[in-house]
């Protein structure tokens, strides 16, 4: 391999019950944006961390230069020349831009001299930052931005990207690409890691394809389809899920004039939402991370009660109803977050299905549990989501991101609801659990549940919702149908570049 | 009842001397919830660090040797502290509740044989010249050492949180200790030594109620000082300066009612007595109705147990 | 070096060991401690943990046991459910007074009448003031957010500035020639709590311990609100998802636990200790908070943990009367005790392996 900047060979590291990365190897050559394609859990995150000295191979060697490169923490790393922006971000909302750089720096010069490098070189690569903000008062754009002005600063060689383009908007993406096109053509390697297919497709020169832990291929991604390089990704053809049309039916759900502050100090307030959904359809509210989805999902689920007249189900006003009562009726969540909110992740399946299921399943009688019912709906849970456990008194935290993801859409789904709403279904899940569970969306919905899908995956929306609505700095778009609808309109009802031009960069 | 015999330069006098010790422990259980760790063990320092300082002291003669004493007495508590929460992920909340258990235990053991002995007296440095300023030369410069280290060190530790590379690592392995342990820096380690400082502070503090304030040892002579300290961390928002006025704050709650009751002030002393502890609970419940402005001060790892997982 | 390892799921037999694993522990460092102190470690341990069951005057002793148990448990109990929701009455003792003085107060204000309902009305009354005591953190909670631990604290003060004005000015006993302390129950036969088995150290107390144990038990295990007290804890963000009302749980948490902790004030105060004095609390309401881990939150085990902890009470007595052991070596193994729980808790939630930690 000649002049690579980094060679990997024969990378391994197992963790308990799993083997991260099995006998991994590829290069980076100066200047090359380099992709590494995988699936949650395919073991892309542990092998930029023993990049970047945050985790140690159990076997196998790394070369910088031709030098041997066995880096025993982020400091090595960073003064070897390896700068990393994380996919959820290493930031602290409490500090201010200023400082959140200088802690990813090894030598940072004094605070005054650093914001006036912070704005130059800010400038420089059109991101333009306010040194001394507040980083929780920043947008998840917005902190990207700290985070690559962090990396640019320390002039990297090797800069690494853990999927980057997950909390930008389409036209953000755009102006990501020309900085980092700029980088390579001033000779930064890129490691650029994703499961998006398309943005590998224009961006990168080479890619080595991870599943399961193992390298299973390598390309020049341009001239392969995307289809080729999922199945090269997934290992198997993936169904896409189908639908049946039908004829949208009466209004459900009807929000009018929501507006709601957040109860995190740096959250962000609902202003003015207004949303009608009809039995039978899919409702798809895209966004970025950070513009009012948690807030959005508490106010419809009941945790975060509000105005009555705000939410009507049914022409009945609920918006000051807690959780149980809203389930009463029929309007039933999922949030994102799977442990710890959720699910318990150290109670038991059963103990899980009674969390969301005790009104409708009727588990408890004048206030004394049933757990043999409860155990029974957990049981019926598992069996029909195919949820892969030992049986229904296992702990949730034991079972994987995408069985626990099926066991709680199952959960809901199992319940006849009236309304689900559902928040970021297949974030972190591998494909095939998400195309499971995109399928029991749309059968519910067919079926005549109205779906509310609020989700940051573009690609996942365009699938399954009918119609498409975009959060943005807590204020909800219009919903517009799905069809037809292009990227650049989606990206403009989801805030544009949020006022950048990629003007400034002069390519 | 006979105002009259308040004096009031000896009143602002002893209000100083009566906030040090909660200055101490306070200024050091900030450091500790900086670096996201709640230590409720501040009691249980406090009084070990009494009790070992009062020990040391008579042993020696020697209020200085006392001093350290106290200081390492409340720093070895603090460690076991340390060892459990940080490498045995104990819970804070009740392992810092077995501290201070643990603490009242040991000091009436280690000081059971040393109940009604006068500590060696200390001498009071009349700072030249400052002294002798009118009125606020008899407030503030004529104090025992102790009096202006606890003020030096509150300044310290502002001056090391605000402007050095050490304190910002400190700060944001509290405010977030997975983004600090991405980016290489070594949370436990950090945390332990921030425990440290503070059962140092509280041990020091201990130590200046039982070698300055009173000056002797009974048992449980604390009496919830190291209580209203954490409650003062809270009032100060989590900023050092003002567990300055915090300390000054309680320092003068508790010396005025101290006064009111020798000049036979027409109010039972039942309600006296109980002045600065109704008056922390006032003062926690100004602060924390505000929620946003705590949420704000408030180290976001607070309290959070950290372990690297993968 | 070793390193610990997140086990998928608790493990529960190590749940179950870790209590004993500690009081093992505590037996060897204590013994120590005692030998240190020129005290027989062997006889030590002996005089506190056998022969108060098994002993020569085991029969005067194991009376005792239920007298010291009956409070340890009731006021655990009630702790242990806020516990479990991380609600944090540490100030137990507070409330333990309060409900003392309230139930006394209602008692002596009728002497010497005699009727059947007084001590019934006391039971209230002492349940009631308990209550209320721990009312005042549960609504500073719940309307200002303001931390429980430290207000519940300060209220412990604040409770025994009060106990010490009761005893020498309201509540003191006319008769009693001017010293402080209140008329003893036992001349009042009405508002006595009498022994109901003398040998057995049986006293109403002990039988309302014994109902608050099955009514934990029934609660956490089979109840609606057990479940959303352990979910609380467990996940606080589960638990509103759930449906679960915070703040309503705060107070029923702190409602229970101040009136148990009263309730066992007012079967001391009005049985074993006799009187209002200054000093007649005994710190129950602190070691009732090592009782509740050692019982590992769960209500049978409190049971278990507030026997074993009532020995470590008798037992000491006993070693400080034959072996000259001070009193505070009890304390500090007490707390000792709690010490070696939290320590060895690890156990039940991570895999010990050898080998290096990763780069932390």
């Amino acid at each position: 391999m000649r002049g690579a900047l980094l060679a990997v060979d024969g990378i391994t590291k197992a963790y308990p019950g799993v083997i991260a990365n099995d006998h991994v190897s590829f290069s980076v050559a100066p200047g090359e944006v380099h992709a590494l394609l995988g699936e949650n859990g395919a073991g892309k995150s542990t092998l930029v961390k023993m990049i970047y000295g945050l985790v140690r191979p159990d076997a196998g060697a790394m070369q910088w230069n031709g030098a041997p490169y066995a880096p025993a923490s982020p400091h090595v790393a960073r003064q070897t020349g390896v700068a990393m922006v994380f996919q959820h971000f290493s930031l602290f909302e409490a500090l201010n831009v200023a400082e959140n750089v200088a802690l990813g720096m090894e030598n940072p010069p004094a605070m005054r001299e650093l914001a006036g490098r912070i704005r130059t070189v800010s400038e420089r690569y059109g991101l333009p930052l306010d040194p001394n903000r507040l980083v929780g008062e920043l947008s998840a754009g917005e902190r990207q931005r700290v985070e690559i002005i962090r990396c640019l600063l320390q002039e990297p060689r090797l800069l690494i990207m853990d999927e980057p383009t997950s909390v930008l908007t389409p036209q953000e993406v755009e102006i990501l690409f020309e900085t980092l096109k700029k980088l390579s053509t001033e000779g930064t390697a890129i490691l650029y890691i994703s499961h998006k297919l398309e943005e590998i497709r224009t961006l990168c020169d080479e890619a080595t394809i991870l599943r399961q832990g193992k390298v299973v291929g390598t390309c020049e991604p341009a001239r392969k389809s995307a289809r080729d390089l999922a199945e090269m990704m997934v290992g198997q053809a993936l169904n896409i899920p189908t639908r049946q049309t039908g004829e949208p039916g009466e209004v459900v759900l009807e929000i009018t004039g929501l507006s709601l502050a957040s109860e995190n100090p740096f959250g962000t307030a609902l202003t003015d939402v207004n949303l009608t959904v009809r039995a039978g359809e899919v409702i798809g509210i895209g966004g970025v991370a950070g513009n009012g989805q948690d807030e959005l999902l508490g106010a419809l689920s009941g945790e975060l009660p509000g105005v009555p007249t705000a939410i009507r189900l049914k022409g009945q006003d609920i918006g000051h109803l807690g959780p149980g009562q809203r389930r009463a009726l029929g309007l039933l969540a999922a949030p994102e977050e799977r442990l710890g909110h959720a699910a318990a992740p150290d109670m038991s399946l059963t103990e899980n299905a009674a969390l969301t299921g005790t009104v409708r399943e009727r588990l408890a009688d004048r206030g004394f549990m049933n757990w043999r019912r409860a155990r029974s709906f957990a049981e019926a849970i598992i069996a029909d989501f195919d949820v892969r456990t030992p049986g229904p008194e296992n702990a949730a935290r034991a079972l994987s991101g995408g069985n626990l993801q099926k066991f709680v859409i199952g959960r809901e789904v199992l319940q006849r609801p009236e309304v689900l709403v559902v928040n970021q279904p297949t974030w972190g899940v591998d494909a095939s659990a998400a195309a499971d569970i995109r399928q029991a969306l749309l059968d519910l919905a067919h079926k005549g549940t109205a779906v509310v899908c609020i989700s940051q995956d573009l690609d996942e929306l365009m699938e399954i919702s009918d119609r498409f609505a975009a959060l943005n700095e807590g204020r909800l778009s219009a919903p517009r149908p799905t069809k037809g609808l292009s990227v650049e309109e989606i990206g403009l009802m989801m805030g544009g570049a949020h006022g950048l031009e990629a003007a400034h960069v002069p390519a | 009842m006979d105002l009259s015999s308040i004096n009031p330069l000896v009143l602002l006098a002893s209000i100083m001397v009566a906030s040090t010790p909660i200055m101490l422990a306070a200024i050091g259980e900030l450091v500790v919830e900086k670096a996201g760790v709640l230590n409720l063990g501040v009691e249980g320092m406090m009084i070990t660090g009494a009790v070992c300082g009062f020990v040391v002291a008579v042993e020696t003669g020697s209020p200085t040797l006392g001093f350290a004493g106290a200081a390492l007495g409340g720093a070895v508590l603090a460690l076991l502290f340390a060892l459990l929460t940080q490498f045995l992920l104990a819970n804070q909340t009740a392992t810092g509740l077995a501290l201070t258990l643990f603490g009242l235990g040991l000091s009436s053991l280690i000081g059971q044989n040393y109940v009604g002995i006068k500590a060696p007296p200390i001498a009071t440095i009349r700072l030249p010249v400052l002294s002798d300023i009118p009125v606020i030369g008899p407030i503030a410069f004529r104090h025992d050492l102790m009096v202006y280290v606890s003020i030096a060190l509150v300044g310290a530790v502002w001056a090391v949180l605000k402007y050095t590379r050490f304190g910002l690592i400190l700060r944001a392995v509290g405010e977030n200790h997975d983004a600090a342990h991405a980016l290489g820096y070594k949370v436990v380690p950090i945390r332990v030594a921030a425990i440290v400082f503070g059962g140092a502070c509280a041990g020091l503090g201990g130590a200046y109620i039982s070698l300055i304030r009173v000056p002797q040892w009974t048992q449980g002579m604390t009496a919830g000082a190291g209580w209203i300290a954490l409650a003062i961390v809270v009032f100060a928002s989590w900023r050092a300066w003002r567990v300055l006025l915090g300390a000054y704050l309680f320092g003068g709650v508790t010396v005025l009612q101290l006064n009111l009751q020798a000049a036979g002030v027409n109010i039972p002393v039942v309600y006296l007595s109980m002045l600065p502890y109704l008056v922390t609970i006032l003062v926690l419940v100004i602060m924390s109705a505000n929620r946003s402005r705590t949420a704000l001060g408030a180290p976001g790892a607070l309290g959070r147990t950290f372990h690297a997982s993968q | 070096m070793f390193r610990l390892e997140k086990r998928p799921a608790p493990s529960r037999a190590w749940t179950a060991a870790t209590p004993v694993l500690a009081v093992l522990l505590t037996m060897l460092a204590g013994g120590a401690l005692f030998a240190f102190l020129g005290t027989d470690p062997v006889a030590a341990i002996r005089t506190i943990f056998w022969d108060p069951i098994f002993g020569e005057f085991a029969f005067y002793y194991r009376g005792q046991l239920l007298v010291k148990a009956a409070p340890l448990i009731l006021i655990a109990i009630g702790l242990s459910l806020g516990f479990r929701a991380g609600i944090w009455n540490i100030g137990a003792e507070g409330q333990y007074i309060i409900g003392a003085i309230s139930g006394a107060a209602l008692g002596l204000a009728f002497y010497p009448t005699e009727n059947r309902l007084i001590f019934p009305a006391m039971v209230i009354a002492g349940a009631f003031g308990g209550w209320a005591w721990a009312m005042i953190p549960a609504i500073l909670r719940t309307r200002f957010n303001t931390n429980e631990i430290l207000v519940s604290l300060m209220l412990v003060y604040v409770a025994e500035a009060i106990l010490a004005s009761v005893s020498s000015g309201l509540l003191r006993n006319p008769d009693g020639m001017g010293f402080p302390g209140s008329r003893n129950f036992s001349d009042y036969p009405a508002a006595h709590n009498d022994f109901l088995i003398e040998s057995a150290g049986v006293h109403w107390g002990v039988i309302a311990a014994l109902i608050a144990v099955v009514f934990g038990h029934v609660l956490l295990n089979r109840h609606l609100l057990g479940f959303h007290i352990r979910l609380t804890g467990q996940a606080p963000r589960a638990a509103r998802f759930a449906g679960v009302n915070p703040s309503l749980l705060v107070v029923v948490c702190l409602g229970i636990s101040g009136a148990l902790a009263g309730l066992a004030g007012l079967f001391e105060v009005s049985g074993p200790a006799g009187q209002i004095s200054i000093d007649f609390n005994s710190n129950y309401g602190f070691t009732a908070i090592i009782v509740a881990f050692l019982g590992r939150l769960n209500p049978i085990g409190v049971m278990l943990a507030g026997l074993l902890m009532a020995l470590t009470y008798v037992g000491g007595d006993a070693a400080a009367s034959t072996l000259g052991l001070p009193a505070a070596a009890i304390q500090l193994l007490q707390g000792m005790l709690l010490f070696f729980l939290l320590a060895v808790d690890v156990l039940s939630n991570y895999r010990i392996r050898p080998g290096k930690r990763e780069a932390a």
